[in-house]
């Protein structure tokens, strides 16, 4: 196990880079802690994938380092590194049985037999594919398949972290949630360093201690999933996590009062340093639909089970707010803001508030 | 389900049945009824039985000339299936080199089979052509002409030069369809070169070398052009192989009731190595 720093990273796959676009990872400056489990969260082509294959060694960075305990690794192979990997989809060897499969990566390092079966009949258990072990690989069901990738990830003791490239694609939702407790389970157990890339905010937000988003080849926000729901450091966060993301409107900051269009509200603090253009963000759990506060019209009601989702007007502008399943929705509407969620956003990065006032 | 019966539909597949009827079935009827009759010219036939199929399955000449075919045949697969997957390893995946790869591994296949022959005989001879006087002068005592060994050496290395490339763009095919993920893997997993041939590369070639190999073995068992320009045959019959045989007895001495027998045995053998064949690639399909 090992803590991964990652110390401005920079990667662009055509030659000669020169202006920020051409880098599909700009300037990636972070630690793993040994022994965390991370989620790498944020939408297709982000560069999650790239800082995922940097860290393995299977692509080389075009500028910046890659330290493992301190140690820089950014020239090693990808077998020096001592990673394992786990792929989006199952990666099999056809012509092996699922034991030899699994037994596969340890051999290949010399392991000894005795340490072999003790190992691939521990990992063959977990996965639940005792009965198959002694099939061949070819005619296993997709998730099936997917667990052999998974387990010839877990098979090692020794490794430095696992990586997991939205390894849960293919599965079956009700194997999903099954295979992510165990991972969960394991992390807890062995201690791994564990780096789960994925776009599902429920799996992140699931499987991880501590999530990183990426938006455009950076990294947004590092943060706990209740950090990220409630402290949203950038608009982007606020839209990608939650369901459904957070409402951000254009607003005029006076004092430790915000302005949007001809309605007022009180702000739990003074925002400092609030320039360029600003915005408001409030999560619809924080908005309260009742007979108090702005007016505003309802477009339409989706009821999601556990709660409704009631996508209102105001101002002009769109406004979701969550109301519980036996709640009331009165005919003339009106919404008021909880002050404790309220996030000012200046340039879309999130600004703090100032002693209030 | 209800299906519905209409015999006129037959009428359907009547034009490849004409089609196959003159272009196969009847002149493989007629090579039957050579078979089974004897001439003596004036276009008389005497009904002859199975007289010339013993003749044909007991005579030296015929197993002489099947033995040559089947070494040639296992000599040219054991030189172009290890050959061919070798160099398809070696082609690049991605760049420039790729359509410069396969239109010079394409090249040999585009050119007809008497054009391959008729270059080989110029370019072995010891006189005018460039390999048989550059290995003369190099003091190897080379001549395709008087020495049997030179001569099937000469027809080897044309087919190998011929047909290699088939072998190469069959493997080349199965290689580029195995994705990026698996390589990946194999990195991780630590697996060395050679267990990545056999563990990746190989299973994913499984199916086109199946048809390489079939391919190969059908075309250098009923291999004629190629040997029949540069050797005739020769020296003595040591390159006679089975068709060329066939000829020589149909066309050469007019045999025809021994040549048709020949034939058929020869239709027979090819008859049962397809099915063999396809036996085998179906089995595998269903394995899957």
């Amino acid at each position: 196990m090992a803590r991964i720093d990652i110390d401005h990273i920079r990667h662009a796959y055509g030659p000669n880079p020169k202006a920020s676009k051409d880098y599909a990872l700009k300037e990636v400056h972070h630690t793993f802690e040994d022994g965390g489990a991370y989620a790498l969260l944020g939408p297709s082509g982000c560069g999650k994938t790239t800082l995922l294959n940097i860290m393995s060694g299977l692509v080389e960075p075009s500028e910046g380092r890659i330290l493992f305990d301190g140690r820089d690794v950014t020239r090693l192979s990808t077998q020096e590194r001592n990673i394992a990997q786990v792929f989006q989809f199952p990666v099999i060897y056809d012509t092996m049985t699922v034991y030899d499969n699994l037994a596969f990566p340890l051999r290949n390092r010399g392991v000894p037999e005795v340490e072999v079966d003790r190992k691939v009949r521990e990992i063959i258990a977990m996965i639940d594919l005792e009965t198959w072990s002694k099939r061949k690989a070819r005619g296993l069901t997709a998730d099936q398949k997917q667990k052999i990738s998974l387990g010839r990830g877990l098979v090692r003791s020794d490794v430095n972290a696992i990586l997991f490239d939205e390894p849960l694609t293919v599965i079956d939702p009700h194997m999903k949630w099954q295979l992510r407790s165990q991972l969960k389970q394991l992390h807890r157990r062995f201690g791994y360093t564990m780096i789960y890339v994925t776009h599902d905010q429920t799996e992140a937000l699931s499987f991880a201690d501590k999530v990183v988003v990426m938006f455009d080849g950076e990294i947004v926000q590092i943060g706990t999933p209740a950090e990220l729901f409630e402290r949203p450091r950038h608009t982007f966060v606020g839209y990608f996590i939650g369901s459904p993301g957070m409402n951000v409107m254009p607003a005029a900051i006076d004092g430790t009062i915000a302005r949007v269009g001809s309605q007022t509200i009180a702000l739990p603090g003074m925002p400092v340093a609030a320039t360029g253009s600003i915005e408001l963000g409030i999560r619809p759990e924080f908005v309260r639909l009742g007979r108090e506060g702005m007016p505003v019209t309802i477009d339409k009601i989706e009821d999601v089970g556990r709660h409704r989702i009631v996508r209102t007007r105001l101002e002009g502008r769109d406004l979701a707010a969550i109301v519980p399943e036996d709640g009331d929705i009165p005919a003339d509407p009106r919404v008021a803001f909880d002050p404790a969620g309220i996030n000012i956003y200046a340039d879309s990065w999130r600004v703090d508030y100032g002693s209030a006032a | 389900m209800n299906k519905t019966w209409n015999n006129r539909a037959w009428f359907m597949v009547l034009p490849v049945l004409l089609l196959v009827a003159f272009s196969a079935i009847i002149p493989l009827m007629t090579v039957v009824n050579y078979s089974v009759q004897d001439t003596f010219g004036n276009n008389q036939f005497f009904w002859a039985g199975a007289e010339w199929f013993e003749e044909m399955l007991t005579s030296d000449r015929f197993w002489l000339a099947m033995g040559r075919n089947l070494i040639f045949s296992f000599i040219i697969l054991a030189i172009e299936i290890p050959l061919g997957i070798f160099i398809a390893l070696n082609m690049p995946r991605k760049g420039w080199g790729v359509p410069v790869c396969l239109v010079l591994m394409a090249l040999p296949l585009l050119i007809p089979w008497n054009v391959v022959g008729t270059i080989w005989q110029v370019f072995g001879r010891v006189d005018i052509g460039l390999l048989g006087y550059v290995m003369n002068a190099l003091g190897f005592d080379y001549n395709y002409v008087n020495d049997p060994f030179d001569a099937w050496v000469t027809v080897i290395v044309m087919d190998v030069w011929h047909w290699t490339s088939l072998v190469v763009l069959l493997c080349y095919a199965g290689l580029v369809s195995i994705p990026d993920a698996y390589y990946q893997a194999a990195k991780i997993d630590g697996a060395s070169r050679w267990a990545v041939f056999r563990y990746i590369q190989l299973p994913k070639m499984n199916r086109v070398l199946l048809i390489a190999v079939l391919l190969r073995f059908m075309d250098s068992f009923m291999i004629y052009t190629e040997p029949f320009v540069v050797t005739g045959g020769g020296p003595g019959n040591s390159t006679t192989f089975l068709s060329i045989d066939l000829v020589k007895m149909a066309i050469g001495q007019f045999d025809l009731g021994p040549a048709a027998a020949m034939s058929i045995i020869y239709f027979l053998i090819i008859l049962a190595m397809s099915w063999v064949f396809y036996t085998v690639m179906t089995n595998y399909d269903a394995e899957k």
